[in-house]
């Protein structure tokens, strides 16, 4: 698998793919003695003027404050975010700028959002959460309430079933990484486990679905199985540290790990146990999948087992030859991420990407490995495979499963092709 | 939204300090149980919840004849003088899910008709979600039925039909929610 045939001049560069892909232990910095042309920008030798000392040593900075904001340098990391629908004003979503971002936490400000009627102003002392339907016992519980439980954290993704939409349309968007793939983020989520309130509540043996609404102007709602329900969902009341956000649904919000993000209903106000599935708008009419034969997948939960590279990716310019590290995210909703493979000639040829270990169950995954552009076209890839054994599909396979007009859980392999310019483009290969 | 008991409320949050502290002192597993009971009367006016067999579906009636002067005031602006349509707005009658072009609709699509009716009532029109009367979601649910011609005019669409309206891909999704 691994193609050394391209290895013309830096001999002690340690060559794992074609197309210029190096082995991991580059990443440390290591043997890179003697690699000459490959790391010339960064040599003795340079010419480059004296430095001054900043007018920022010279004075005193501005003093603390009671909420912070990023520099005002870096004020262009801002969601992508589509002008407002005029029919409907409170749709829409805007994505998080996974292209402009590292690690594997999102931060609250640039959390992906997906409203189907705006955010709701929500007054927690006013807020309640009931639970009703097939229990022995119909609760109603405040903030302050939910607040006394025992908590819980944990770091996951969340998804949005439409995320990668545009990369299932018929021709590759001039766009960013985050313009196509952005509807995902991670965070550290704490709440208290919706098992624990239908313990309480006494869930009647008949009841074999969750019914979820939001107290949004649609009351949006969704059903999961209780099986799902009793295992591993919990209702989150803290994102990163702080309350969650108002486009999070603030005061509290349902979290189900790894399943598709609408399932997840914010601004939640009611848990209603049935014996079958409510059959909701968004899991009949939307959030479904259609098969090229007419039928279609309905309640199809896991996220994908899916990759992007986030740099270099679309709408960026690779500025210099030489070394430049490929690194991007990988997840699965089916578990942790175990395996992402890289390549740099169009999927040729792949070479293990460097995963740090132990990787977080239903959480991103950072990968990176490094590559040596020198200047000649390259389509970067990446393939993700889970801790059961899941491998990310091409794009061709994934599209060759569903009808034409199918735009959720798309999970294919993303192509990021590089010019002799050094331009990087969305294209399908 | 039902008023908050404010007394047992305040009775709930000391509960919940004296365990906290009692748990630290005496490390008592007894469980937090802050939920106050209430009735299903009392939720009747935020569980809005209609399921495919008809329960959850509210008293009243109407025909797809009263209905289009509804949808006319109420939705045609957005969704077509007869359901076809408009930029950004989903169609909600005709439409085929193979061949060229694939429209998936209420009517084509949707497999049940009590979706209608849940999401009329709980989510339009998006500027006034829930301000329809019962009687009048009937009647618009009647209406975009007949746009597809799954009930006839003057069809009385009431909580006990309804569950009963044959929608032409009722048979058409394939449940995954196993598959976990």
């Amino acid at each position: 698998m691994n193609d050394n045939k391209n290895n013309k001049h830096e001999t002690s560069l340690d060559k794992v793919a074609g197309n210029g892909l190096l082995s991991r232990r580059h990443l440390l910095g290591l043997s890179l003695a003697g690699a000459g042309a490959a790391v010339a920008g960064n040599v003795l030798g340079a010419e480059a003027p004296a430095l001054s000392m900043p007018a920022w040593s010279r004075s005193p900075g501005r003093g603390p404050s009671e909420y912070g904001n990023p520099s005002t340098f870096a004020a262009g990391i801002k969601r992508l975010a589509p002008p407002p629908n005029a029919t409907l004003p409170g749709g829409g979503a805007s994505r998080t700028p996974l292209h402009l971002l590292q690690g594997i936490i999102t931060p609250n400000s640039l959390h992906f959002e997906r409203h189907h009627a705006g955010v709701p102003d929500i007054d927690p002392a006013q807020h309640r959460l009931v639970i009703n339907g097939l229990v022995r016992q119909p609760l109603m519980f405040s903030y302050e309430d939910l607040l006394a439980y025992p908590m819980e954290s944990r770091i996951l993704f969340l998804e949005c079933s439409g995320n990668s939409g545009g990369a299932a349309g018929p021709t590759a968007a001039d766009t960013s990484a985050g313009g196509l793939h952005g509807l995902l983020s991670c965070a550290e989520w704490t709440g208290v486990r919706l098992s624990t309130l239908l313990d309480e509540a006494g869930v009647l043996p008949e009841a074999s679905w969750v019914s979820s609404t939001g107290a949004d102007g649609a009351s949006l709602g969704r059903s999961i199985p209780l099986n799902k329900a009793l295992r591993d969902v919990f209702i989150a009341l803290y994102q990163n540290g702080e309350p969650i956000r108002p486009e999070q649904g603030y005061p509290m919000r349902l979290f189900v790990p790894g399943w598709e993000g609408n399932v997840s209903v914010k601004w939640l106000t009611q848990i209603k146990l049935t014996d079958m599935a409510a059959n909701f708008k968004d899991e009949t009419s939307r959030y479904t999948e259609l098969l090229p034969d007419g039928k279609a997948l309905q309640f199809t939960f896991p996220m994908g087992t899916k990759s992007v590279i986030t740099s270099p990716s679309g709408q960026m310019t690779l500025r210099r030859q030489g070394i430049h590290e490929i690194t991007g995210l990988a997840w699965s909703g089916r578990g942790a991420i175990r395996r992402v493979e890289v390549s740099a000639d169009g999927g040729r040829s792949w070479a293990d990407a460097h995963l740090e270990p132990n990787q977080l169950e239903l959480a991103l995954a950072r990968f990176r490995l490094p590559w040596l552009w020198e200047g000649g076209p390259a389509v970067l890839q990446s393939r993700a495979t889970d801790s059961a054994g899941n491998v990310q599909p091409t794009r061709d396979v994934f599209l060759n499963t569903y009808s034409p007009a199918n735009r959720y859980h798309f999970n294919g392999i993303q192509s990021w092709a590089v010019s002799a310019q050094g331009e990087v483009k969305n294209v399908y290969a | 939204m039902s008023t908050p008991d404010l007394k047992s409320l305040v009775l709930a949050g000391t509960i919940g300090a004296v365990l906290s502290v009692s748990s630290l002192v005496l490390a008592a597993d007894a469980p937090v149980r802050l939920g106050t009971p209430v009735t299903e009367a009392q939720l009747s006016e935020i569980d809005l919840i209609v399921m495919p067999d008809g329960k959850g579906l509210p008293a009243g009636s109407g025909t797809a004849a009263q209905g289009q002067a509804v949808y006319d005031q109420q939705c045609a602006a957005c969704h077509g003088a007869l359901g076809e349509g408009t930029q950004g707005v989903p169609a909600l009658a005709g439409g085929t899910l193979t061949g060229t072009p694939i429209l998936m609709t209420a009517g084509s699509y949707w497999p049940h008709a009590s979706t209608l009716y849940d999401y009329i009532r709980r989510a339009m029109p998006p500027t006034a979600p829930k301000s329809l009367s019962n009687t009048e979601v009937y009647q618009v649910v009647a209406y975009v039925l007949h746009l597809s011609g799954i009930v006839e005019r003057d069809f009385v669409l009431d909580a006990s039909n309804l569950p009963q309206v044959q929608m032409p891909n009722r048979d058409g999704f394939i449940d995954r929610s196993q598959e976990q």
